[in-house]
């Protein structure tokens, strides 16, 4: 099947003051447009037509073809990242996700500290993640495309830290960003759903 | 398999000397002026963008690499071996930031200035067209492989010393060309920061527009230090 370009879950203003109106424009309907275009042009015609997207992100990491791998991981890592934002998110999280999160990292605080830096210091554009290993959460960063899921984890929660995710907003200020991301726009129901499928 | 390479093997020698020279002298990096005016690029690179690119971003780099530097020395003076591997990173990031932008500002000019390869160094000139049938093919080219580079980073027109030729090349981040063994003669930064606030997710546009205040004249004698040295 085609790798689909969903809407974004809320309006393009949902997500102001943190998160513009333009920045949505542009970061949905031209970069993650873009990726899931050039997927579904090298897709067609190969093995791959009929796969779900997770499935050509694997098969193109084995197979060494980066190119692929560029664009159809990205497409996957912005359908995640739009999903794990909501307009009047952030804070603290409840549930069973909270229940780890203090298990793992000792706290919140803790957690807080790890993926803030995991995000600061992904230097170039990137990707941070929290993750389950099959056993414990993981904070970890990712360069370009990378995704967790090739290394065998099951994503929970991801924050976009190349310079277009940001730069309409905050400019330089990617620390600003990667804290207020945390303080009020996380969707941690939708972390806790994944937590619930992953384990 | 697609993790930045372990950049161990770059050299710790190499960062031992840095170190050592840091420890013995405690010389600071600094940031240098723009040459020019932050809206002295204007129209092809507005004065919002030169005013953060230079005055948050590379002096952030500066800084960064500072910082670093100042633990460095301290890890050689203890002995800290893993600290100084854990170094490796921040030191070839930052100090490659701040390499990269330093050439950056001064390969660039106002349009008023710009002159031809030709009038700057007709030497210079005959390598591109020897190399690439003429200028525009050497752009065509050089725009191709940096609008491709897939995430943050730099296309190099660069100077082999052993083959004595001219190459473009691409680097990842702020990898400075050196590590590709070239000397750098002309880059252009392709992180989003460098164009996004005035063409957003047009990089094509970008580096078709940037050709407009290319410094050839500093282009040359780049191209000239590296032949003699």
């Amino acid at each position: 099947m085609k790798i689909e370009l969903a809407p974004l879950p809320y309006d393009y203003t949902a997500l102001e003051p943190k998160i513009g109106k333009r920045t949505l424009e542009i970061h949905h309907d031209k970069h993650h447009a873009k990726y899931v275009n050039v997927a579904n042009q090298m897709i067609e015609g190969t093995d791959m037509e009929k796969d779900d997207c997770a499935t050509i992100v694997m098969k193109s990491h084995k197979a060494g073809n980066q190119g692929l791998f560029n664009n159809a991981a990205q497409a996957w890592n912005h359908d995640f990242y739009w999903k794990c934002m909501k307009p009047g998110g952030g804070g603290k999280p409840t549930g069973a996700i909270a229940d780890q999160i203090n298990k793992d990292f000792g706290s919140y605080d803790e957690f807080k500290k790890q993926f803030e830096v995991a995000g600061n210091t992904a230097f170039g554009s990137g990707w941070a993640w929290l993750s389950w290993d099959g056993s414990k959460l993981v904070v970890d960063k990712t360069i370009g495309a990378g995704n967790p899921i090739t290394d065998g984890k099951k994503p929970l929660l991801t924050m976009d830290v190349w310079e277009h995710a940001y730069y309409l907003d905050y400019q330089n200020m990617r620390a600003t960003y990667c804290t207020d991301f945390l303080d009020s726009l996380v969707n941690w129901d939708f972390v806790n759903q994944n937590f619930a499928s992953a384990k | 398999m697609f993790r930045q390479g372990n950049k161990l093997s770059t050299s710790i020698s190499r960062l031992s000397t840095l170190a050592s020279r840091a420890a013995g002298v405690r010389a600071k990096s600094t940031l240098p002026s723009l040459p020019y005016d932050f809206g002295a690029l204007e129209p092809v690179v507005n004065s919002e963008i030169m005013t953060l690119h230079h005055g948050k971003h590379h002096a952030t780099y500066v800084n960064n690499l500072n910082a670093a530097l100042e633990k460095m020395s301290d890890a050689m003076a203890k002995q800290d071996y893993a600290t100084m591997i854990a170094l490796q990173g921040a030191i070839q990031f930052n100090g490659g930031g701040h390499l990269n932008h330093s050439i950056f500002w001064q390969n660039l000019c106002p349009v008023k200035d710009v002159v031809a390869p030709s009038e700057a160094n007709p030497e210079l000139a005959k390598a591109i067209e020897g190399q690439w049938g003429s200028l525009d093919n050497f752009k065509t080219e050089f725009n191709t492989k940096t609008a491709a580079i897939q995430g943050s980073g730099w296309g190099w027109l660069g100077y082999n010393k052993q083959s004595k030729k001219l190459e473009i090349a691409t680097c990842a981040n702020q990898d400075p060309l050196v590590m590709k063994g070239l000397v750098p003669l002309l880059g252009i930064d392709v992180w989003e920061h460098a164009y996004y606030l005035q063409y957003k997710n047009a990089r094509p546009e970008y580096l078709k527009q940037i050709w407009q205040v290319v410094n050839w004249k500093d282009v040359a004698a780049r191209y000239e230090a590296a032949k003699k040295a």
